[in-house]
């Protein structure tokens, strides 16, 4: 039996799926783009040449407009590290847009604390 | 029917919104999280996966090897678009998940986190609240209610030995308004803590 939430999985056509669609590369750290990062396709961009299944994927996807990282995944039925990888690319092409999930600064996240708050007090007050 | 396979439309982040804000769903094995998160999301809950040895920087030698075994971990997320500008993600996945990386990701950027407890075995909460803590995220704790037994507020406190000013809730995390109201008490901890 298995842990839950918690699948031991073996060497998956899975895994070696996601090894081709990366070439093998390092996954990038989620320093940059966070799971909540919203991105989307910048207007009048050209799909790159050759560009893979996946990365069609995404292309198509986000061009409808702003998704977290998270749900780009979740959409393609990608892993996180995998998509995160693949929306990197695009980034550094240019070729995605982000609209930033708030810095850790304090300042900054009691103003979005206090949004939230109001957001949530007049949905359910 | 359209005979292409084409991905149903996804439903967008409204155009308008400027800032997209996190907070963690936590607690034990069938606490309730998926639920909760499913009471008040406003698109069908998503699931997505990480995996745990390729992902992670912390595993060198592991790193782009993929004749290892894999851990593979779900996160179950949600979304709720709070008037023009804000949308906040609940992002949930169980909480005796120890590996550093998801930890580090799910809590990176997030004002705080939910721990869900179920009253009747409490001492399961344990290493999620240890979790929440080393990674230094302020919390509430939300008591789910799965039977009609009422557990005093000073039992649970004493039981899971909080600190005086750790709010705690009482939810039906079936019940999108009682979700609410633990919710708005966590955020207005946060706020406090942020102060
Ligand atoms: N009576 C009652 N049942 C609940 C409540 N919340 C969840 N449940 C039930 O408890 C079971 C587990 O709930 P889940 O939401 O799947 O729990 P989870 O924490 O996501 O579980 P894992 O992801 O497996 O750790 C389900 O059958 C729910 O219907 C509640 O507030 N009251
Ligand atoms: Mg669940």
């Amino acid at each position: 039996m298995s842990v839950p939430g918690e699948e031991a999985a073996p060497v998956s056509s899975e895994l070696v799926r996601s090894y081709v669609i990366t070439g093998g590369r390092r996954l990038p750290s989620a320093d940059d783009l966070s799971l909540h990062m919203l991105v989307t396709l910048a207007p009048d961009r050209e799909l790159p040449l050759g560009a893979s299944p996946e990365v069609r994927a995404i292309w198509e996807l986000c061009a409808g407009g702003y998704l977290a990282v998270a749900e780009v995944a979740a959409h393609l039925g990608l892993p996180v590290g995998v998509a995160r990888l693949l929306l990197t690319d695009l980034t550094e092409q240019g070729h995605l847009l982000r609209r930033s999930a708030p810095p850790p600064a304090k300042s900054e996240s009691r103003l979005v604390i206090e949004k939230v708050l109001h957001g949530l007090q007049s949905l359910y007050a | 029917m359209d005979s292409k396979a084409s991905m149903p439309k996804p439903s967008y982040v409204s155009g308008s919104v400027t800032t997209a804000a996190k907070i963690l769903v936590v607690g034990h094995f069938a606490v309730g999280k998926t639920t909760y998160i499913g009471s008040l999301s406003e698109i069908p809950p998503l699931r997505t996966e990480e995996r745990m040895t390729q992902a992670s920087a912390h595993v060198d030698d592991l790193a782009g090897a993929p004749d290892k075994v894999t851990t593979t971990v779900a996160l179950d997320f949600g979304r709720l678009t709070l008037g023009d500008e804000v949308v906040l993600y609940l992002f949930g996945t169980p909480g005796q998940q120890r590996f550093v990386q998801l930890w580090e990701d799910m809590a990176r950027g997030a004002l705080g986190a939910l721990i869900l407890v179920d009253p009747a075995r409490l001492a399961d909460s344990f290493p999620v609240i240890e979790l929440v803590e080393k990674y230094g995220l302020e919390y509430s704790i939300a008591v789910n209610s799965f039977t009609d037994v009422l557990y005093e507020e000073a039992e649970i406190r004493e039981a899971l030995d909080l600190l005086p000013d750790t709010p705690v809730s009482y939810c039906d995390a079936r019940d999108r308004a009682s979700s609410a109201r633990s919710l708005i008490t966590l955020v207005k901890h946060l706020l406090v803590r942020t102060a």
